[in-house]
């Protein structure tokens, strides 16, 4: 057995986010791991990298027990983990050559003079070792998602592991690239590497999975083996059934809001036609690159649509940058709230009440001088609105958790009645529970606007949408037959998807 | 919160040493507490802290700019050549000035904001430029009425008595008037700066710059205005700085850049702020006067004044990066 977890325990706080869980992994075997955000996926890859040590329970890695102190004692062990952020694996600046040296070269493992003969040797040793097949004096850089995604692959299995976690793969790469990683991963199977793989893409698992074993609120909700019950599986980790196509959910009795037709994302790309109206939530879901954020700045005046035309409340909608937007009561909440909505701690107003008015304050104050006093009592409203949990509107946000400061990005932009409210990734990071509040707020004040959610994940853009579409390739193609079974949604259904119940939001046990 | 001695030392530290230096020098120097000594040291650093000002605002904006010293030696020229060769008046040589800085400031906001050449290397240049620019008009030499010129004749102009009253006029003879001009400026950018939703959008943008455009600013038009408030306030430096020498002196931009920035980072520690602040660099400035002035009455030699303000700079630094709680 590569590996045998049993029983692992973790609590944050009083928020347990694994109990007891086991599985085992044999050598050369794949075993999927799936769960929705929040099931307790990345706590328990973690663990095994020895980011975080476990509460209770145990790791038994090629027959010995085993605790890490530091993900390079788990390194040591054989455990290699590829995260799932590929865009920041790596030095962009140095050849690709110098990436795959980098862990020998800052271990101190390196030969003291780099970069001749010997370092080309071995970096191209460490290619053929998943037979990349690049150009490996090329910047990093420069490579596409994918080839990146392989050269993080080439580095992990240099250390020659046991066990390979790769986590989400695939979400950035098209059909070819996936299968050109798929290619490679056989090869490591046939190695007698042990692959634990994050993923709850049925293509992914259908391909490349011996087993499954699905987390649900920290607890294994079920295992599954040859042959494969997709649908079983996603039942498991949604709790409910999932990928029924309903019938076509009845227009609201509104105009629509916005109007978008013979629309192309990018040069080249499939142009296509949307429509939202008044009072409804849309959901568009795809992969990392599929346009998903390209939609959303050219909504909100970030940059030019390549081709087509918009139509916003009747009229044409050119909005020349976000300031413009704004003042048409076009209200982007941005992926990423710290890199996207939050100041750091040296602004003077970084706190909640300056973080919500600041987008208003043109409006809030006329004469240039910011009343304070009247700030902080929009700022308190909105916290009780939104149930933010807070000392009050003087608390900085980097003092709040995740699911509160996801909140206060939304109730900065309830703040103000917008018609057209886009939320890219507002799930981002946050806990099951506060995602289920976040829904709800969403949904709640959905009515005297549209509003468009932008999701990578399906089951999310399910739990929040009344309609779903899906984008790829810079085109929105209306139907979201991914994640289902095939039969179950027809693919080409000009249907979007409805999820099955509603609210389709599930609570976790309160420990 | 309670009042820890570390906390006290962020939050009050200089001025608690400013405290102390003044009461030591009192003490040691009776002299030192004069009224008149006073003003003269707010008179010695006025110009250092209203170029420290503007180097404030485009730092609260996020960027920096060396380029005021290089400017303000410059303009100080252009007044003194305005006034000794074109023999014209105050109003036209004030005028001219505030062109330049205005022009000048406009140039660092291409090259930044426009060409996306860093703000360092950009103003840097800028300084640079301006250093030598000065020097063209005359061939290096300083300027002072009678100055022979390239071309063999005599300069027919001179310094008029209400231009040199900017410099050395005290308003009901006790207030000078670079003071006065120090104590309008400051107050009326401290006003904007912490009041104001334009200052708001400053310290926005300085903070995290696409934030602030998600949110609606207009961030390229405020980082144009951060260069050229900041080049306006260096050019009235150079002003002052001409109307103080009298004449258009080659050497008389000498230091003040290094001065001006040392004032605005020293003030990074004032009140616990921990950014940059308006207010906080004329404390610093004022700071670095008081010192020097005191060391100066106390007969200690003046080679020790870079010593003096390297320490005072490196022990705010240490307050402001090494005490103070680490930020997100």
């Amino acid at each position: 057995m590569a590996l045998a977890v049993r029983g692992l325990t973790k609590s944050f706080g009083s928020t347990r986010a694994l109990a007891d869980v086991s599985f085992d992994l044999a050598a050369g075997e794949a075993l999927a791991l799936m769960g929705a955000n929040g099931a307790g996926k990345s706590t328990l890859v973690k663990i095994l990298c020895g980011v975080h040590g476990a509460d209770t329970g145990s790791i038994t890695v090629g027959g010995t027990a085993v605790t890490f102190a530091s993900p390079g004692q788990a390194r040591a062990h054989g455990i290699v983990a590829v995260h799932q952020s590929v865009a920041d694996i790596g030095v962009p600046t140095l050849s690709v050559a110098a990436n795959l040296l980098l862990d020998s070269v800052c271990t101190g493992h390196a030969p003291v003079w780099v970069g001749g003969r010997g370092s080309r040797r071995a970096a191209a040793a460490i290619a053929a070792g998943i037979g990349l097949d690049l150009d490996l004096s090329r910047t990093l850089g420069t490579l596409s998602l994918a080839e990146r995604q392989l050269v993080a692959i080439a580095r992990a299995v240099a250390h020659d592991p046991a066990v390979l976690i790769l986590d989400e793969p695939t979400a950035s790469l098209s059909a070819p690239e996936a299968e050109r990683l798929f290619t490679i991963l056989d090869r490591l199977k046939s190695r007698d590497v042990a692959l634990l793989y994050i993923s709850h893409r049925t293509g992914d698992l259908r391909r490349i999975a011996d087993r499954i074993v699905v987390l649900r609120d920290g607890r294994v909700a079920g295992r599954f083996g040859r042959p494969l019950d997709l649908g079983a599986a996603l039942h498991a980790m949604l709790g409910r059934a999932v990928g029924q196509a309903t019938p076509h959910r009845p227009r609201p009795e509104t105009a629509p809001v916005l109007r978008l037709s013979r629309t192309r994302l990018a040069p080249g790309a499939t142009p296509f036609d949307l429509i939202v109206h008044a009072g409804e939530v849309l959901a568009v879901t795809g992969p990392v690159g599929a346009g998903k954020s390209t939609l959303a700045g050219a909504l909100f005046g970030l940059w030019p649509l390549a081709a087509g035309d918009m139509e916003f409340a009747g009229r044409p909608w050119r909005p020349r940058s976000p300031r413009d937007a704004i003042r048409n009561g076009v209200f982007l909440a941005g992926e990423d709230r710290w890199r996207t909505t939050f100041f750091p701690a040296t602004v003077p107003f970084a706190h909640i009440a300056g973080t919500i008015s600041f987008p208003f304050l043109d409006r809030w104050s006329r004469t240039g001088l910011v009343a304070r006093a009247a700030e902080r009592r929009a700022a308190a409203a909105r916290i009780a609105e939104f149930g933010i949990r807070t000392r009050g509107p003087g608390d900085l946000p980097s003092a709040l958790s995740g699911g509160n400061q996801q909140k206060v990005v939304l109730a900065r932009w309830h703040a103000e009645p917008a018609r057209l409210l886009l939320l890219d990734e507002p799930f981002q990071g946050i806990d099951v529970g506060a995602r289920d509040d976040i829904v709800r707020a969403i949904r709640s004040a959905a009515r005297e606007r549209a509003t468009i959610v932008f999701v990578n994940d399906l089951e999310e853009a399910l739990a929040v949408g009344d309609r779903v579409v899906s984008m790829a390739e810079h085109a929105v193609v209306e139907e979201a037959a991914d994640f289902a079974e095939p039969g179950t949604a027809a693919a080409g259904d000009p249907h979007p998807l409805r999820p099955a119940e509603a609210p389709p939001c599930h609570r976790p046990p309160r420990p | 919160m309670t009042l820890s001695p570390r906390r006290l030392a962020i939050d009050y530290g200089l001025l608690i040493l400013l405290a102390g230096l003044v009461a030591v020098f009192a003490v040691a120097e009776p002299a030192f507490l004069r009224v008149n000594n006073l003003f003269s040291i707010l008179q010695a650093v006025a110009i250092v802290a209203l170029l420290g000002v503007g180097v404030t605002v485009t730092m609260i904006a996020g960027g920096f700019d060396l380029s005021v010293g290089g400017l303000a030696a410059f303009v100080q020229m252009a007044a003194a050549y305005s006034l000794v060769v074109l023999d014209g008046s105050t109003g036209s040589a004030i005028l001219l000035c505030l062109g330049l800085g205005i022009l000048v400031g406009l140039g660092n906001a291409v090259l930044i904001v426009r060409l996306g050449i860093p703000d360092l290397l950009a103003t840097l240049g800028m300084l640079f430029l301006l250093a030598g620019l000065q020097l063209v008009p005359t061939g290096g030499r300083s300027i002072a009425p009678g100055l022979i010129l390239l071309d063999g004749s005599t300069a027919q102009g001179t310094f008029t008595d209400g231009f040199l009253a900017l410099g050395r006029h005290r308003v009901w003879d006790i207030l000078p008037v670079p003071v006065l001009v120090l104590a309008v400026v400051a107050a009326a950018l401290w006003l904007v700066m912490a009041w104001t939703r334009f200052g708001r959008v400053f310290y926005a943008i300085g903070g995290n710059e696409l934030a602030a455009r998600l949110a609606g600013a207009p961030t390229r038009l405020y980082r144009v205005a951060a260069y050229v408030i900041s080049a306006t306030v260096a050019s009235i430096g150079g002003i002052l700085l001409a109307a103080r020498i009298g004449r258009g002196d080659v050497s008389a931009g000498n230091g003040l850049m290094l001065d001006a920035v040392a004032a605005a980072l020293i003030g990074h520690a004032v009140l616990g702020a921990n950014r940059p602040n308006i207010l906080g660099t004329v404390v610093g400035a004022v700071f670095v006067g008081v010192l020097l002035n005191g060391l100066t009455m106390l007969n200690a030699p003046y080679y020790l004044q870079d010593l003096v303000k390297g320490a005072v700079l490196i022990g705010a630094l240490a307050v402001t990066y090494g005490l103070a709680p680490r930020r997100a």
